[in-house]
């Protein structure tokens, strides 16, 4: 997918000295320093930062939809084609969004109006640039949907954007901004919440539709091993400035800057781990899944078996709707398997009483993905992490929650005074800290961690990773750790359950599966993943 | 979604029969009719006479049994007041009642979409702090008084208006006046609110992002996504007014169904009571299903749900 550069190319965009700050209630902050970079045709840049980096401020400024105020250009010039663009008129600026820039975002589920079918989104281009008929508009959009290779395309075109799935929306998105065939097109994030396999599709698509346009392509992603896999050149932005920028490769090899360097150290998936204790394989397991099923509309899960051990990290790996946290459902008995039992130190947690079940949930804890959601944002730290002995009221004595609370935020890596703070004042990365006290509180035997790393910037991944870590050491826990990225959970676990469609394709200890796939599935999966070691070797 | 309506449609029959069932009960309990249609010195046997010939002397099961035997001959009772069929006065009513709401109502919604959409665009803006200030007054006028000093202006010192009752378009320019205002406050801040959120969505950036116009942009993209709390209040606003503009017809003498409704409690004239409360009832579960039937025709998901 790498493709030549050549200078003699014509130059599409050139961003000088660009600097965007925002002006809070706390005083105003620089999110943009001093970026300047540029773009030929046919080209692929890569903007690589992690959250706050000021990447997707950059893509709005030259997008011209950065909300201003709170956001103000302080200094700078975009030139598109020798043109100015920061110094055009509204009506002006306006002519040539959609037109000769086009911008693909992350989210397609928000991004796309909910209210209107795919097909009228995409035509309305025609109509606004155009000035096309309603009925030609929409004859295009449906090209452009079999452009993209979206199946039966003039019936979906009439559907609305929450009956497709994320890698469809994803490629209505690219239909719409290729719509009136821009010179650029800026895709931010464009794969972050897909699947892998539908991740390699999506760039395999934009890589395509680049040669064969001949566009400029600016990739905005936090994933290292994307830029490396797609783009020509990068530039490697943190806290608002480039501290790195050249060829792709030149980079990826030789980073002459701490924090580069420190981002490829970041990427999961090259941790060489301890040797395994084996031994504690041949005790019994703590939790025994056999034959479970369960049935909604669809088949969610099917005849599903796998064993967790004590001190053990099992990995739990899959695309969207492949069963993984239908598998935690059932074990946190959020909801009741169709057939099959769950066996707890021989058990079957399904024949609990409300008294058992009290028990068993207090052995049995979870951390959630989104470390937005799943903290409650009116109570603080405090509340939140001393909420189970609340419940749980004999398990703790009143006396000792508060130093109890001081210790588990100091094992977590915060500070004792950190709870009095409620969740809005935290990072991503240390409200899944706070998620995890909140399990560890009840001193528990196994925690289930359903994609608990999968939001996160790859440093604080790898932060959090490297906490769980310590803390199974600690207090030998035992995870379930559920997954899309396969990196991650190669890190982490020390077997692997792979799933597919709600039955397991193959599991086994980590290397075994990692190393030497058996099934065709796994091996899709490992080959899609993105990777850098490629463009290295 | 049809299963959905018919659900509907099912629980608000439940509901009617309910509330019908608790209607004739609570009436009979404020006393005997007979106290209030005949003379204060009315003697003894004139009054059993009355009460005998309305029926108001059979244990109450017995009153009930017979007036559910009427209803299922679509008979609601005769008024006492009147001596006409009960249903026949209530069909009067209703019509100028519903005008009267639907006029209104369209005037506040519509002119609530507007300055509530633009007082959205820029918010704290001029616009914005102008209509803010203006629809919270609108909301908390009491509209009893906003009448009466209506009247005193417009028809009494100036004498461009009629002060009361019904006829041509100048007779209409007062109640329906008086009926805008707190719907139009309440739904300019309802408006308002959800519109700074649709504007604030991620789908107005691709909008933008696509060069649409700013105008576009607005009523077309966000709007229509924004609309879905507004139908909410706006209904229930309908409901209100449809309910009785009581304070309206009884000041400016339109014959309409809150004026009914209260005059016939006034008057113990049970079957009107009941008659008015039933239609009134199916008014509102219907406004009701209207609004289910609007949230699905604006938005997909609900559709496909």
């Amino acid at each position: 997918m790498v493709t030549k550069v050549s200078d003699t190319k014509k130059l599409l965009l050139k961003v000088n000295n660009l600097s965007v700050s925002f002006d809070t209630t706390e005083g105003s902050f620089d999110a943009v320093k001093s970026v300047n970079f540029d773009l030929k045709k046919g080209e692929t840049l890569a903007i690589i930062g992690e959250s706050g980096s000021g990447k997707s401020v950059t893509a709005s400024v030259i997008m011209g939809i950065l909300a201003c105020p709170p956001g103000r250009i302080k200094s700078g010039e975009v030139f598109l084609n020798d043109l100015d663009i920061l110094k055009l008129s509204d009506t002006d600026r306006r002519k040539l969004m959609g037109s000769k820039i086009a911008i693909i975002f992350q989210d397609t589920l928000s991004h796309l109006n909910p209210v209107f079918s795919v097909g009228s989104q995409i035509a309305e281009c025609f109509e606004v640039h155009k000035n096309l008929s309603k009925k030609e508009s929409w004859k295009k959009a449906v090209e452009l949907l079999e452009r993209v290779r979206i199946p039966n395309p003039s019936r979906r075109a009439k559907d609305f954007p929450h009956q497709f799935s994320g890698g469809q929306r994803q490629r209505v998105m690219i239909a719409m901004a290729l719509a009136l065939e821009p010179d650029i097109i800026i895709a931010d994030e464009p794969t972050t919440a897909l699947d892998v396999t539908i991740q390699a599709k999506i760039l395999e698509l934009l890589g395509e539709l680049r040669d064969e346009r001949n566009m400029g392509l600016i990739l905005i992603t936090h994933d290292l091993a994307i830029a490396a896999e797609i783009s020509d050149k990068v530039i490697v932005l943190n806290e608002g400035k480039i501290v790195e920028k050249g060829i792709t490769r030149d980079v990826f090899i030789n980073s002459n800057h701490a924090y580069t360097r420190q981002l490829m150290n970041s990427i999961p998936g090259k941790i060489t781990k301890q040797k395994k204790k084996t031994s504690k394989k041949f005790s019994d397991p703590i939790l025994e899944i056999k034959n479970i099923s369960k049935f909604y509309d669809t088949i969610a899960c099917d005849n599903v078996s796998f064993n967790l051990f004590p001190n053990e990290v099992l990995g739990i790996v899959g695309e969207s709707g492949s069963g993984k946290t239908t598998i935690s459902n059932l074990i946190l008995r959020l909801a009741s398997p169709s057939n099959g039992e769950i066996l707890y130190h021989g058990q079957n947690i399904l024949n609990f009483n409300r008294k058992d079940l009290f028990n068993f949930r207090r052995k049995v804890q979870v951390v959630f993905q989104d470390p937005y959601a799943s903290l409650n944002p009116t109570m603080n730290i405090y509340d939140i992490i001393s909420e189970p002995w609340v419940i749980h009221s004999d398990f703790l004595d009143k006396k000792l929650h508060k130093s109890t609370v001081s210790d588990l935020l100091i094992s977590v890596g915060l500070h004792p005074n950190d709870a009095i703070k409620f969740p809005h004042q935290f990072s991503g990365g240390q409200r899944q800290r706070i998620a995890i006290a909140r399990a560890l509180a009840l001193n528990p035997e196994i925690i289930i961690c359903d994609e608990a790393v999968s939001a996160l910037d790859v440093s604080i991944q790898a932060q959090i990773i490297k906490l769980l870590s310590n803390l199974r050491n600690k207090f030998s826990l035992s995870y379930i750790f559920i997954a899309h990225d396969l990196p991650v959970v190669k890190d982490l676990a020390d077997r692997v359950v792979v799933m597919k469609s709600g039955k397991i394709i193959e599991q086994g200890m980590v290397d075994d599966v990692f190393n030497f796939p058996k099934e065709k599935y796994t091996k899709d999966l490992l080959k899609a993943s993105p990777s850098i070691e490629n463009l290295i070797s | 979604m049809r299963q959905y309506l018919s659900k509907r449609i099912f629980s608000s029959i439940l509901a009617i029969t309910g509330l019908f069932v608790m209607v004739f009960f609570l009436a009979r309990l404020t006393g005997d009719p007979g106290h209030l249609y005949l003379p204060i010195d009315a003697p003894l046997e004139v009054r059993k006479e009355f009460s005998e010939k309305h029926g108001f002397n059979d244990p109450i099961y017995i009153q009930f049994g017979k007036f559910l035997g009427d209803l299922t001959d679509g008979n609601l009772g005769y008024s006492l007041r009147k001596e006409r069929p009960a249903i026949d006065i209530v069909l009067e009513a209703i019509p100028v009642t519903l005008s009267l709401a639907a006029v209104a109502m369209s005037i506040a919604l519509i002119g609530a979409i507007l300055i509530g959409s633009l007082a959205a665009y820029r918010p704290n803006g001029i616009f914005d702090r102008i209509s803010r200030v203006v629809s919270l007054t609108a909301a908390s006028a009491p509209d009893f008084w906003v009448a009466i000093t209506a009247i005193l202006i417009f028809s009494v010192s100036l004498g461009w208006l009629p002060t009361s009752g019904i006829g041509g378009v100048p007779y209409w320019i007062m109640p329906i006046g008086i009926l805008v205002i707190r719907p139009l406050g309440l739904l300019v801040q309802v408006v308002r609110g959800s519109m700074i959120t649709a504007l604030s969505s991620d789908f107005v950036k691709t909008a933008r992002a696509k060069g649409v116009k700013e105008k576009v942009v607005i009523f077309k993209h966000a709007l229509r996504n924004g609309l879905l709390p507004v139908i909410t209040v706006a209904g229930d606003q309908a409901a209100a007014i449809a309910n009785g503009a009581v304070i309206v017809e009884t000041i400016f003498g339109w014959p309409g169904i809150g004026k009914l409704m209260i005059d016939s409690i006034m008057q113990r004239d049970f079957a009107v009571v009941q008659a008015s409360i039933l239609i009134t009832a199916i008014v509102i579960l219907s406004i009701n299903i209207i609004i289910d039937i609007a949230y699905a025709v604006l938005d997909p998901r609900i559709r496909h749900k």
